[in-house]
């Protein structure tokens, strides 16, 4: 085959590349999230992501019961429906709030894609490029994206075991108002904190909704593992505190499952006008087809029941990984004990940098979340949040020991080279090892 | 073309375990679809317990491997295939083992005269048992600053640190062992950034045209390769028609030395005086919407499925012989 001479082409492969919005710029593939995709393989034991185990979800009844559905009332679940999302779904929403002693009328509240959809709507009618969002530090990876994307400055807040410092989160929000900062709201987790699986006390949650109401600060708080407490009964919410000063966000996800990307935002009256006014403008409505197949799972099956099941499963799952990690981190390590949720955040020993041992661990068929990915400021170079929500227990175990080997490796390495034991790894001065709150 | 043309399945093989594996699975999809839009069956599969089973139960197939690091491009699955008597894209075994590992590859280069940069490369071993403060100095002495840190046994800029003095050496080193366990030190090379892809249809190689890289950054790393729109590309290369045809010469010579087979890539630094200089050659290189080679060969004026399906053919008629 004979080549013709060739005509020069000079392109950067994106032809849109000059065009995009501001707010695009920073979407890059990135080596860590390539890694991940070693972590989908069989062979390595993810401790990574988020994802819920449902397959111990009753299928064969909720076939049978979805087929009675689409026979029945097919024509209303398959059509389009309300922006605010029906009214059957928002009534067993209070339901299913009422468990976390949130009593709440079905007017407001407003039926999202996942609750990832209701803090996108929030933070969409709230922010504009340059306010600030207090979060806790570290936060949730998946809502510094959405702030992100409207540009907000986020400024965490710190955090010790019993959650936000409520002293740090006056400080922040005088400090911030004083250098002329519009300081637009809180973004909180008070249960089982994604990534740390920390909860707030009770008397923390007192605090903090004081703090906020003082300094007439809006409280966004996300609550979607409150009910999967592996000890003890579910905390009051913060909205069971202060209905006026907090959205409340919510989600089948985790206790029904996620595919149906259904869940919600409770919010004022005047919010949630403007939130179903957005998600008109988003989407036109929720899923509706998912909407009447949750609400018929929440009335025809034992979904209280389905929760308990949960919490045992996911106890002995927790129980593994905290068994795991006593026997297998090395020495200088420290965890968080969670009592409910998906996570455990861990602290390494000095010098360790998480995401710059990715590799390593992938070679030994480990993964995990590096801790840099839930700060928005780059700190958590010595952390990594570990799930324990999917592996079978005997595969967490598993992971735990080869996570061992893998750290153990790298304190070598750091030993043979002299690294500095107090220095993080990154050139950024700005960046390094967060503050240890196991 | 048509007397030797394949008409069984073809199976790409993308994915793997590697650090690449997410590079892999794009070349794959690229190539698989690019052959189906020449007409040909293709079968998508991954590295798995299932493939030997998988190339067994198949009439006359052709395996087009488009694993990146590890064992895709080790040499490994290349003893497999030829162990399986089944025909495949690429090269040899042995040639695919000296080309991957750069601190073999380098050498062999460098001793057909081809410039490369002065280097070393190092088992982390070494630095336990020699002692770290030493080698680190020698390293510096000896090579001068900047550097370039990279494991020997790896792609796509993975664990590859510019290091600008010896206290940055360290923290680089420990990157690169990250991915391997043995690193490659060598003197930075600054100018104009090229690829060269190579291909062997009808016997003899035949050079691409070469691609110039101009990362938006200033670094030519992971984001930069296979985010579109960070990195500029000039194909072929505003170089003089000297310097191309150096680059071309360089790149076949690499190829032929290593003992590829029907393609690879080279990659070359043309310093400020005009000379090129060898970096590394890769015997599967990427086949992603943002990579050099699928970009080489439509700048030769040649559709990206029609190579690919001629490489196939190539590879089977090579094994009817």
């Amino acid at each position: 085959m004979s080549l013709p001479e060739p005509s020069r082409r000079d392109t950067r492969l994106d032809h849109y590349v000059d065009t995009y919005a501001e707010r695009t710029h920073g979407l890059q593939v990135s080596a860590v999230r390539a890694l991940f995709a070693v972590a989908n393989r069989p062979e390595v034991v993810s401790l990574a992501g988020g994802m819920p185990n449902i397959a111990d979800l009753p299928r064969v009844e909720l076939g049978a019961s979805m087929d009675r559905l689409i026979q029945e009332r097919g024509v209303q679940a398959m059509q389009y429906g309300a922006g605010q999302g029906e009214l059957f779904m928002r009534e067993h929403i209070t339901e299913v709030m009422a468990e976390e002693q949130v009593h709440a009328h079905p007017d407001d509240v407003v039926v999202t894609c996942g609750s990832q959809q209701a803090l996108d709507l929030v933070t969409r009618i709230f922010i504009d490029p340059g306010d600030v969002i207090l979060a806790e530090g570290p936060s949730y990876v998946g809502a510094l994206g959405t702030f992100h994307a409207y540009q907000a400055q986020v400024v965490h807040v710190g955090m010790d075991a019993e959650g936000i410092e409520p002293e740090a989160l006056r400080q922040a929000v005088v400090s911030l108002r004083a250098a002329g900062k519009r300081v637009k709201f809180l973004y909180t987790i008070p249960n089982f904190q994604n990534p740390t699986g920390v909860t707030q006390s009770i008397q923390r949650r007192q605090a903090i909704v004081a703090v906020a109401k003082e300094h007439d600060l809006l409280i966004i708080e996300d609550n979607p593992y409150g009910l999967l407490t592996l000890e003890g009964q579910p905390m009051p919410a913060l909205r069971s505190m202060d209905a006026d000063n907090v959205i409340y966000l919510g989600s089948f996800s985790k206790t029904f499952a996620p595919g149906f990307r259904i869940g919600w935002a409770l919010a004022p009256h005047a919010v949630r006008e403007k939130l179903t006014l957005a998600q008109e403008a988003a989407t036109l409505a929720p899923p509706v087809f998912s909407q009447f197949a949750i609400s018929t799972y929440l009335e025809e099956f034992d979904w209280r029941g389905q929760i308990v099941a949960f919490r045992d499963m996911y106890r002995a799952r927790r129980d593994a990984m905290l068994a795991g990690l006593a026997e297998h981190m090395p020495e200088g390590s420290t965890w968080t004990t969670p009592n409910g949720g998906f996570f455990v955040w861990v602290t390494l020993p000095e010098g360790l940098d998480s995401q710059a041992m990715l590799p390593r661990a992938v070679s030994a068929r480990v993964a995990y979340t590096p801790g840099t990915a839930f700060y928005a400021d780059g700190l958590g170079s010595r952390n990594m949040r570990l799930s324990f929500c999917f592996p079978t227990p005997e595969r967490i175990l598993e992971g735990t020991r080869r996570l061992g080997e893998v750290i153990s490796a790298e304190l070598e390495m750091n030993r043979t080279f002299g690294i500095d034991p107090g220095a993080a790894r990154h050139h950024d001065l700005h960046t390094g090892p967060a503050p240890d709150i196991s | 073309m048509t007397e030797t043309q394949h008409h069984g399945p073809i199976v790409v093989l993308s994915g793997g375990l590697s650090h690449e594996r997410d590079v892999s699975l794009r070349s794959g999809r690229r190539v698989a679809q690019a052959l189906r839009d020449q007409g040909r069956e293709v079968i998508e599969s991954d590295l798995n317990a299932g493939l030997v089973e998988l190339i067994g139960g198949l009439t006359d197939p052709v395996v087009f491997p488009l694993l990146h690091g590890g064992v895709g491009e080790d040499g490994g699955l290349q003893q497999v295939l030829k162990l399986l008597d089944v025909a495949y894209v690429g090269s040899t075994p042995a040639a695919a083992r000296r080309s991957f590992n750069k601190a073999i590859a380098g050498p062999l280069v460098a001793q057909a005269g081809i410039a490369t940069p002065k280097a070393v490369a190092l088992p982390h071993d070494m630095f336990r048992e020699l002692g770290a403060a030493a080698l680190v100095a020698a390293i510096g002495e000896r090579l001068g600053f900047p550097l370039m840190v990279k494991p020997a046994r790896s792609g796509s800029a993975l664990g590859c640190t510019v290091v600008h003095s010896a206290a940055e050496l360290p923290a680089a080193m420990v990157g690169a062992y990250s991915y391997g366990d043995v690193a490659v030190v060598e003197e930075f090379i600054s100018g104009t950034e090229v690829a060269v892809g190579v291909v062997v249809l009808d016997g003899e190689p035949a050079a691409l045209p070469a691609v110039e890289i101009r990362p938006q950054s200033g670094v030519y790393d992971y984001t930069a390769r296979y985010t579109a729109g960070e990195t500029r590309f000039i194909v072929p290369a505003e170089v003089s028609d000297e310097i191309a045809a150096a680059c071309a010469s360089l790149a076949i010579t690499a190829h032929q030395v290593l003992g590829l087979g029907t393609l690879s890539r080279a990659d070359i630094i043309v310093r400020p005086d005009g000379e090129p200089v060898f970096l590394e050659v890769n015997s599967s290189p990427g086949m992603t919407e943002t990579s050099l080679f699928p970009q080489a060969v439509e700048a030769a004026g040649t559709d990206f499925g029609v190579l690919c399906a001629a490489l196939v053919d190539a590879a089977w008629a090579a094994h009817q012989r």
